[in-house]
């Protein structure tokens, strides 16, 4: 397949007629309704450019049969510019190895290009499908045209039109100039494909820039270079929101290579634009190096004294009370049923802020010029960045440009845009086109980090191993009284519904620390707190843990609650214990759960709901008694809907997933003194490598009659949990915080 | 500023530069060769993984001046034309998510099997201890590397 980025999709909009963006969470706005089907397109506007067939934003055949088809979401390794193309060249009956993908400048023509919250998939699937089969059935009412017989008669495959009955063939270049003469089908009644018939879904494809990969190709953010561009490097207050009194900027621009140097005062946004020191210079060396004679003096407000231990003492003084400052959800009576159990558990969950780590520090190439600007960014959401530089820049939404790079990883950081209004920021200061490049303390320092938390727990099952009772007081964190993203717990958390006398609380420590959303926000935790405590209470009962879990989902099968009364993990609806069920099997089965281990090796299971699907896993882990954990094999089985679109991408989010969830449970943690985040690189902030990566990974796809949804999350809640408890069956040791690399596993 | 004339991927190129810019940044900005890639600064991700005369080394721990006439070997130089064994296994096998570590991955496994031309999980967990993947795609990685070896990895 052949690659190629091209900036050429915006000038292709004069002749389509744009409407205004809808409402947030509507994808693809020129071409759908806010339910989601496809409205139709203009009548005759299939010509595009140079003779193209276009008639839609995100297909174009040229008269040769090149099939180009536009990506319209970020890539930042969860395979969508792959994915997606597929759904349409599937729909279009072309064949793969024949179609150019194209990446999408930023532009609302193409709805939200925002790639979070694992939702690529399951907002663009239909869509895409409908693209590709409404350019199909004009290619083929060409055909029928050029040959004069009806459209019924013919059939298309891999970019041929073929009547059977007088054995006539044309590709479909060569029915271009007569495609682009015609209407655009109703997109919304289109005919498409039965899925029996696929072709290029569900099958196994390589992602599409992997050859530029392996070869150092420019494709990042941080690869980026325009002419005339200058370095620069941003130092803002390690106490966020810390502004700047004083800077020995003189001094610095006298440095070797520096052009300039300066203060941005900044905004009060903590995830926005920050006060801070930029540097500009000829490289980032010159950069780097100025910045270490940078001094500072800093006006460091009123969190200059918050520590992580303080936050911890105080977190213990509110998760003992049973009352929080709001209620979650409270069902039954939980005091009476805790009284009256026969056996019960207490115990505390707790989980440090972290840090996103992408692997390619946070970037960006900014060129501003007057009241307009140009952006070269690693971003999952170039409307965050766009949005942040209107609001602190003044720049017109319509002049900002954006070109969308390959991201060197995503994880929730890239959704903000507080490195692309810095760039633009620097960049208008200065003069000149800037790349701005964090270093990696920048980047573990200043990130939007995942909240902490802990959750204060009590359990009760009676006398026949029922669990009856649940209590969580869960305590989050809160800048000026609004909770982190993921730091707080929705109503409709498992086990919500599935206890008699359920009752979940919340209250927040307030503090100044910018937090963000980290893959499977909220849940990426919440896995590893309900599935180790439904686990504690599995053995207090005297059950097995996967008969235990079993028997607490009972056999409803879509367990809905009152409209508003909570999700159940993002984008949920009620929970579907039939499809926890499927997968809680599936993965026993596959493992072969309940195998006798000898000591210092277990099994450890755990399902979790977010994002739409529906994940179990059974972990074996080997511990010795010197206490060195391995993980021997993790078995997954996920339930996201009737349809895998890429298998090899698929498979790689989830042992990705399974990976970064053992490795955010082993090691990661972030702490904070007299304000200050004290790790500043990855010697002091560990990360998974390859020995302690899982020997195997198996993954098991259940297909149910659902939608297809995404991957990039719903895979990394149950791994701690799953690796927890298999540690504790190996070694009776019951791991409640992160990171694990705290307790000591040795046996004896 | 001095002037350094240095040997990358079978040419010769010359920069004026500080004494202490690491190689890193003088392939990245004075060179455009910009598939060795900037993760830590401090040799703990592997993301700047060259080859100097044949061995990994990290390029942003390496000063110019500490180069010489040492043979510098980059990813871009590792095979004319993206076919060494262990590119063709990346594509093959799809390895890469974000792709961002791939780089120092395949040039550390190529120094890997220069040495182990049929390394065990073993050997290949020990090779490849210093190198990142923020993905996770440590168990392709592996695979990637037994195809290559397979496949005739050393060239």
């Amino acid at each position: 397949m052949n690659t190629e980025k091209s900036p050429s999709v915006l000038d292709r909009r004069s002749f389509l007629k744009l409407t205004a963006a809808g409402s947030g969470g509507l994808i693809l706005a020129l071409y759908l309704r806010s339910d989601g089907t496809v409205r139709a397109s203009d009548s005759n506007a299939a010509a595009g450019p140079e003779g193209d067939f276009a008639p839609n934003l995100f297909v174009r055949i040229g008269q040769d049969g090149t099939v180009t088809i536009v990506a319209h979401k970020p890539e930042m390794g969860q395979g969508i510019r792959t994915a997606l193309p597929m759904v349409l060249a599937e729909e279009l009956d072309v064949a793969w190895e024949s179609v150019r993908i194209e990446a999408a400048l930023y532009d609302q023509a193409y709805g939200s290009q925002s790639a979070g919250g694992s939702r690529s998939t399951p907002t663009s699937y239909d869509p895409m499908r409908r693209l590709g089969a409404t350019a199909r059935a004009m290619l083929v009412e060409a055909a029928a045209q050029t040959w004069g017989v009806r459209a019924a008669e013919l059939t298309t495959e891999s970019g041929t039109v073929i009547h059977a009955a007088s054995g006539r063939r044309a590709g479909y270049g060569e029915l271009v100039a007569r495609a682009s003469t015609l209407p655009v089908p109703d997109a919304n009644t289109i005919a498409l494909k039965n899925p029996r018939d696929f072709r290029i879904i569900g099958t196994r494809q390589t992602g599409y820039q992997n050859p530029q990969v392996v070869t150092g190709q420019p494709l990042f953010g941080v690869d980026q270079k325009i002419p005339g561009m200058r370095y620069a490097v941003y130092q803002k207050s390690p106490v966020f929101g810390g502004r700047v009194r004083s800077a020995n900027l003189e001094e610095i621009r006298r440095l070797p290579g520096v052009r300039d140097a300066f203060v941005l005062e900044g905004t009060d946004n903590l995830t926005g634009l920050m006060p801070g020191v930029a540097i500009v210079a000829d490289s980032t060396w010159a950069a780097f190096s100025a910045r270490r004679q940078l001094q500072v003096t800093w006006d460091e407000g009123a969190h200059a004294s918050d520590n992580s231990a303080e936050f911890d003492r105080r977190a213990r003084e509110i998760g003992a009370r049973n009352t929080g400052e709001q209620n979650v959800r409270t069902e039954g009576d939980v005091d009476a049923a805790l009284a009256s159990a026969a056996r019960t558990v207490e115990a505390t969950y707790s989980y440090p802020f972290i840090s996103h780590t992408n692997l390619e520090p946070q970037n960006c190439t900014a060129w501003v010029q007057g009241d307009r600007v140009e952006i070269w960014a690693p971003t999952q959401n170039p409307g965050a960045g766009a949005g942040l530089i209107t609001s602190a820049l003044g720049i017109p939404a319509a002049n900002i440009k954006i070109t969308i790079t390959r991201s060197g990883g995503g994880f929730g950081r890239r959704l903000s845009g507080d490195y692309m209004v810095e760039a633009a920021a620097i960049s208008e200061r200065a003069g000149v086109p800037i790349k701005l490049t964090w270093d990696r303390t920048d980047d573990l320092q200043h990130d939007h980090f995942r909240p902490g938390g802990y959750h204060f727990l009590k359990g009760g099952v009676d006398a026949s191993g029922r669990l009856v009772a649940w209590h969580n007081h869960f305590v989050t964190f809160a800048v000026n009284g609004r909770p982190g993203s993921g730091g707080s717990l929705d109503a409709g958390q498992f086990p919500a519904r599935f206890v008699p006398h359920y009752r979940t609380v919340q209250s927040a420590i307030d503090c100044s620390i910018p937090m963000g959303p980290w893959r499977a926000p909220g849940n990426c935790a919440f896995g590893f707190v309900m599935q180790g405590f439904i686990d504690e209470l599995a053995h207090v009962a005297g059950r097995d843990p996967y008969q235990f879990r079993l028997e607490l989902l009972g056999d409803r099968d879509m367990v809905s609650d009152p409209p508003g009364a909570g999700r159940g993990g993002r984008g949920g609806g009620g929970y579907d214990a039939s499809r926890a069920r499927g997968v809680m099997t599936l993965a026993a089965e596959r493992a072969g759960w309940g195998r006798q281990l000898p000591r210092g090796q277990g099994q450890g299971i755990a399902f979790h709901f977010s994002h739409q699907g529906y994940v179990a896993q059974v972990a074996e882990v080997t511990v010795s008694r010197s206490g060195e954990l391995r993980v021997d094999r993790v078995v997954c089985a996920a339930d996201v809907g009737r349809q895998i679109v890429n298998l090899s991408g698929a498979e790689n989010q989830v042992e990705g997933s399974i990976v970064d969830g053992l490795g955010t449970a082993l090691y990661q943690d972030l702490t904070l003194e007299n304000g200050r985040i004290v790790q500043a690189n990855l010697d002091a902030y560990p990360m998974i490598r390859m020995p302690m990566a899982p020997v195997r990974i198996e993954t098991h796809f259940l297909t149910s009659d659902n939608d297809p949804t995404g991957l990039g999350e719903p895979v990394i809640p149950p791994v701690a949990a799953a690796v927890a408890n298999a540690i504790f069956a190996a070694t009776g040791k019951r791991l409640r915080e992160f990171p694990f690399s705290k307790t000591d596993l040795s046996w004896s | 500023m001095s002037l350094y004339t240095i040997a990358i991927n079978g040419q010769s190129r010359t920069v004026d530069v500080e004494p202490d810019t690491p190689l890193l940044w003088v392939l990245r900005d004075h060179l455009d060769l910009v598939g060795t890639k900037f993760g830590c600064g401090i040799g703990q991700c592997g993301a700047c993984t060259i080859h100097l005369n044949g061995s990994p080394a990290r390029a942003c721990l390496t000063p110019i001046s500490a180069v010489g006439s040492a043979a510098v070997t980059t990813i871009e130089g590792l095979s004319p034309d993206g076919s060494h064994p262990l590119q063709q296994a990346w594509c093959d096998l799809d390895v890469p998510q974000c792709g961002y570590c791939q780089a120092g991955q395949i040039m550390s496994a190529a120094a890997l099997l220069r040495d182990n031309p049929r390394p065990t999980d073993s050997d290949i967990d020990i090779a490849m201890a210093g190198n990142l993947c923020r993905c996770g795609t440590y168990t392709r990685i592996r695979a990637g590397i037994h195809r290559a070896a397979n496949q005739g990895g050393t060239r």
